[in-house]
């Protein structure tokens, strides 16, 4: 669940949108691309990579009300560079883009808001704070510990708001090869880790009032230069706790020839991370629905043999859309089967029929 | 039996060629001056819809500051959770053009403020934010500026009006030379759950205007247009009338003969109105192309009216419309069918028996004339009432209706007393026979002759009106422009720079500060002037109070543009609160034409203490007019001001002189061919006549007139009912003065116009006309002096 769709859209769309939003299809060469070799550091790599052409912090949350009901939330900031280094002002070397959601069974609430960097009305702060506007994404955790250990998360749209205490309760988790994750047969590639384990406590306002949730969050963070190869159209992203305390991290990259190239890590209750490779996760539409005037399937199986996992997902609305500047997929899920749980699953690429 | 009525029908057409082009031709033009003008003004409301787009942030609430707002205001709203978006505004002037300069974010600027031109458009995107920068134009902007050095690339979008540019804001900043931002807007939806802006900010707080100004501004001048669309369409029916009327007439033996060979009146009926339908596709067809080409010809001017009078840009740029084509054709069958209607009425009670011969179809009886005349005086009544009791400019615009009508209605018996009257002068036998044949012609050219009243009186009208304007325009710019150089610094400490340059060369420097806030709920500007001579003396004052000037100086009255005075009702005395600590009661009055809004003036001082702290950017400097060139040469040298920035009021009064003759070219255009569509049908009616006439001319010629005094008796007579039309068209075209600057001017500008009387104009109208009438009967004329003697004779011997 993770590297964003909108970008990614963007990127996929070929040569003519490539000049486009932040000048993403500009060739990498003058920006940094991710080694295998290089070890991630931290708290560094919490901070923004202006040097990497992209970039995000992407938090999901499955939250619960007293009476049961049950939400989602998204929190994204994105950054893209037009090139590398940030300049002061009004400059626009560094954009960033927020994307906030809420949704129930019944709505999906979404906002969005963009700015440059260096005007200070978005970008990433000491002691550790992404933000976009009133939007924040903000450690509370005590000096000498992991920045992201703990958080508050706040976020406000036309309809909605909302202010989450996130506290971690396990480590960090490096995903693909020691942080070092491929995209492609080709090798494209991108740093990743994600933090799965948040307990969550807050608030969402709501036209109705507020609504006090309790549930689970997961941060992911990517950062690269060209994380997609050509021949891909788009993803299926999934992000899912398990009943038992494990959590499955799964995607797989369509490609224009009909292949998929799929990755998946298991993490055991402890954050012990095991990598599994393009194939070994196999992911199979099961149901699809018209959403915003395009088929977009909405139920999946997902198989993993070598972890004996075989679930379906259910969204909590089927209707989960990003009406974004670049439009996507993202709402909560419920998973049966094998093994019983809830995450995220996120779609990119579904272009209109 | 269709196939030979049908034959019989087309026979006719065939003996008859000009009929035939008179009749399509008259459909054509009347089509064409109609769809022409309704094509005019779909273009120009497309291109308020885009300008209202573009010039959407007018419409967008705003935050200013008089410290100038930056980045800071900005991000510290922007953290605080409000949508607010930096603007920077700015004129330049570029290779003599001015090109307005709208600087966004195109990351935070809300629908409305130009995102249109970038929405899709990634291209567009990237440069505005690149280096190099990017201004998105117009495509008729983009041709002007070509080759214009200075500037970064362009780049062409139908979604941005005539004359702008939008552009990154730091590029604007950079253009336009300066650091701060013109405002702040607000975007229309604001974040759940925040306190309102309007109270958790120090700024001040400016409310967007409504979005549908310029559309309610232009609206009057749109139904001025369509009022001129109607008339022409109106004169074109005439012709067809005539052209339909003559053909229907010269076919009676021929409707006989069917009829009596077993065709059914139904299928007669059909066959004709089939026929009708046929002719008005064709002249139809005919109208739109030449519709098209009339308002792409016309829409330059129309546009310069438009942003002369309402800085509405429009593009001069015509798109065609399939919808627009449709509905011209439709009006084209409309009038066809309401011309055609009596004539199909006529041959549907035609007795089958009845002698088969040509009547005076055109001839009406006294009892007729008695109705039409007692018809006009209830018109010409109505509109009398509408111009004192109405109100409102639709009201204003029947009034327009019902007085021209009536005055049409009015004329033939009109013509037929003042003929009568003319009677006693008449000398020997011919002349008396001229006037009685003149009297006796009146009903048959009576449709022709009030085409071509409605010709002259609209000329002779919008005439008085455009040359009152221009009189009135051009003294009020005098007074209004009084001083000779006017100046926009860029930041406050240039302004005070250059007055230090500029003192001892000039021997007065008059502050013009001005600051826009709410009047009455209405956005208003307010201007503080200095207590100078060039004020006292030279401003334009419609009414004041005794000693004026030194009660605005004292800061115990202020002054009110006419518009505000008569939109709300004001009158002298009245107070007016400018701001919560300041009120003050109206010691004037003056004129403001030109500018829809409403304006105050208050004295510098009193401004000062009202919004203290404005920074001071606009003055005009007082000097000898023949030092003013080389002063403003040298304060552009010294200063690197931009042109804009520095005016020679010579020049303004040159542009805005410019600007007017522009303004009412349209007018002239339309009031042209209403000329040339009444002497069409002046022609028309004459060559039906020509035919018709020969059982009265015969006996005549046979007395021993020859024909060419015939000839020249026939082009006598045309030219005195011309004349005698002329002279009836003087009072209702002045009339029709008065209703447009008294009542449709206010009502639609708010400002009335002193009336002006140009006799001169009216004369050289007056030969206008003979000349038409004269050139009208030409052929007609020609004809009869040709004549072979034996069709003559035949008068006589085919007695009927």
């Amino acid at each position: 669940m993770n590297v964003k769709a909108c970008l990614a859209a963007l990127m996929l769309a070929g040569p003519a949108s490539a000049q486009g939003f932040a000048g993403l299809g500009t060739e990498a060469r003058d920006f940094a691309v991710p080694d295998p070799e290089a070890a991630l550091r931290f708290p560094e790599d919490h901070f923004p990579h202006p040097d990497y052409r992209i970039e995000w912090w992407y938090l999901t949350a499955n939250l619960e009300a007293p009476d049961g009901t049950r939400y989602g939330v998204q929190w994204t900031l994105f950054r893209s560079a037009r090139s590398p280094g940030t300049a002061p002002g009004w400059e626009a070397e560094q954009l960033w883009m927020g994307h906030a959601a809420l949704t129930s069974a019944e709505a999906h609430r979404v906002d969005e808001r963009l700015g440059r960097g260096g005007t200070g009305q978005a970008g990433v702060e000491r002691p550790f704070a992404a933000y976009i506007d009133d939007w924040a994404f903000a450690s509370i955790a005590p000096e000498g510990a992991d920045p992201f250990s703990a958080a508050r998360l706040t976020a406000r749209g036309d309809d909605f708001a909302y202010d989450l205490a996130l506290r971690a309760e396990g480590p960090l988790v490096l995903q693909g090869q020691e942080g070092y994750s491929v995209k492609s047969p080709a090798g494209q590639a991108s740093y990743y880790y994600s933090q799965p384990f948040y307990r969550v406590e807050g608030a969402l306002s709501l036209p109705g009032g507020e609504v006090a949730v309790t549930g689970r969050a997961w941060l992911d963070r990517e950062w690269s230069s060209q994380p997609l190869s050509e021949n891909q159209t788009g993803w299926d992203w999934f992000s899912l706790h398990f009943a038992d305390g494990a959590k499955l991290m799964g995607f797989g990259l369509r490609e224009r020839d009909g292949g998929h190239f799929t990755s998946a890590t298991w993490i055991a209750p402890d954050g012990r991370p095991t990598h599994y490779g393009d194939g070994a996760l196999r992911l199979t539409p099961l149901e699809t629905a018209e959403v915003a005037g395009r088929e977009v399937p909405v139920r999946w199986r997902l198989e993993l043999p070598a972890r004996g996992l075989e679930v379906t997902t259910e969204p909590l609305n089927e209707q989960a859309w990003m009406g974004t500047l670049f439009p996507y997929w993202e709402g909560p899920v419920t998973v049966s089967g094998s093994h019983a749980g809830e995450g995220y699953l996120e779609m990119t690429g579904y272009g209109a029929e | 039996m269709t196939r030979a009525g049908l034959s019989a029908l087309f026979a006719h057409w065939r003996r008859h060629p000009l009929q035939l082009a008179a009749l399509l031709l008259g459909l054509a033009l009347a089509t064409a001056l109609w769809s022409g003008v309704q094509a005019i003004n779909a273009e120009a409301r497309a291109s308020y819809d885009r300008a209202a787009e573009t010039l959407g942030q007018g419409a967008l609430d705003r935050l200013v500051s008089d410290r100038g707002l930056g980045m800071a205001e900005f991000t510290e709203l922007r953290r605080a959770g409000y949508r607010v978006t930096p603007l920077v505004e700015g004129r330049l002037e570029v290779g003599g053009r001015r090109l307005s300069i709208r600087g966004i974010d195109p990351l935070t600027a809300p629908p409305g403020l130009g995102t249109l031109a970038i929405a899709g458009d990634e291209e567009a995107l990237d440069g505005l934010l690149s280096e190099a920068g990017l201004l998105l134009v117009a495509p008729e902007t983009a041709r002007a500026l070509s080759g214009a050095e200075g500037l970064p690339p362009l780049r062409s979008s139908a979604n941005i009006a005539q004359g702008e540019a939008v552009t990154d804001v730091v590029t604007a900043q950079r253009l336009l030379g300066v650091e701060t931002l013109t405002a702040l807007v607000l975007a229309p939806e604001q974040p759940f759950g925040l306190p309102p802006l309007r109270e958790a900010t120090e700024f001040a707080y400016v409310e967007g205007q409504s979005g549908g100004d310029l559309t309610r501004l232009t609206e009057s001048f749109h139904l001025n247009l369509t009022a001129f669309g109607l008339l022409s369409f109106a004169v074109g029916l005439f012709i067809v009338q005539s052209a339909i009327g003559l053909a229907f007439e010269q076919r009676r033996q021929t409707f006989r003969t069917l009829r009596a060979l077993g065709m059914p009146l139904a299928r007669l009926i059909w066959l004709l109105a089939g026929e009708l339908t046929g002719l008005a596709l064709v002249a139809g067809t005919a109208g739109i192309a030449l519709g098209y080409v009339i308002a792409a010809a016309l829409l330059p001017g129309v546009a310069g009216t438009l942003r002369g009078l309402y800085g509405a840009d429009v593009s001069g740029q015509l798109t065609f419309d399939p919808l627009w084509a449709v509905s011209a054709l439709a009006i084209a069958l409309a009038g066809a069918g309401l011309a055609g209607a009596q004539a199909l009425w006529r041959v549907a009670r035609m007795p089958l028996l009845a002698p088969a011969q040509p009547r005076a179809w055109a001839m009406a009886s006294a009892r007729t004339l008695k109705a039409q005349g007692a018809l006009a005086g209830l018109l010409l009544l109505t509109s009398a009432g509408l111009a004192l009791f109405g109100q409102g400019l639709v009201l204003a615009f029947a009034c327009l209706a019902a007085l021209l009508i009536g005055a049409a209605l009015a004329l033939p018996p009109l013509l037929i007393a003042a003929l009568r009257a003319l009677r006693p002068l008449a000398r020997g036998p011919v002349t008396e026979w001229l006037l009685a044949d003149a009297r006796q012609q009146v009903p048959a050219l009576s449709l022709a002759l009030m085409a071509l009243l409605l010709a002259l009186s609209a000329n002779i009208g919008v005439g008085t009106m455009v040359g009152s304007f221009r009189t009135t325009f051009t003294g009020w710019l005098d007074q209004r422009l009084a001083a000779e150089l006017y100046l926009t610094a860029r930041t406050p400490e240039e302004a005070r720079e250059i007055r230090a340059f500029a003192a001892p060369q000039s021997d007065a420097i008059l502050p013009i500060w001005s600051v826009e806030t709410q009047i009455k709920g209405q956005p208003t500007q307010v201007f503080g002037v200095a207590d100078h001579a060039t004020y006292r003396e030279n401003w334009p004052l419609l009414s004041a109070a005794p000693g004026v000037w030194d009660r605005l100086a004292a800061g115990e009255g202020l002054l009110i543009n006419e518009q505000l005075w008569r939109r709300e009702g004001l009158a002298l005395g009245d107070p007016i609160r400018v701001t919560k600590g300041l009120s003050l009661p109206v010691a004037g009055v003056y004129s403001d034409y030109g500018n829809p809004a409403g304006q105050l003036m208050v004295g510098a001082r009193t401004l000062d203490a009202a919004f203290p702290g404005r920074p001071r950017l606009r003055f005009a400097l007082r000097l000898p007019p023949e030092e003013a060139p080389a002063l403003a040469r040298e304060i552009r040298d010294r200063f690197g001001l931009p042109a804009g920035n520095l005016v020679n009021q010579a020049e303004v009064k040159a542009l805005s002189l410019r600007v007017f003759e522009q303004t009412f070219l349209v007018t002239g255009a339309l009031n042209a061919l209403t000329l040339g569509v009444a002497g069409f049908a002046i022609l028309t009616s004459l060559l039906t006549l020509s035919t018709l006439r020969l059982p009265q001319l015969a006996p005549i010629w046979a007395l021993g007139v020859r024909p060419q005094r015939l000839g020249a008796l026939e082009v006598a007579r045309t030219l005195l009912l011309a004349a005698l039309t002329w002279v009836l068209a003087v009072p209702v075209g002045l009339a029709l003065a008065w209703v447009l600057l008294a009542i449709v001017n206010v009502e639609a500008f708010g400002w009335r116009l002193p009336m002006r009387l140009f006799p001169a104009d009216w004369l050289w109208l007056g030969l206008a006309a003979l000349g038409a009438a004269a050139l009208a009967c030409l052929w007609p004329v020609i004809r009869l002096t040709r004549l072979p003697p034996n069709r003559l004779l035949r008068v006589f011997a085919n007695e009927r």
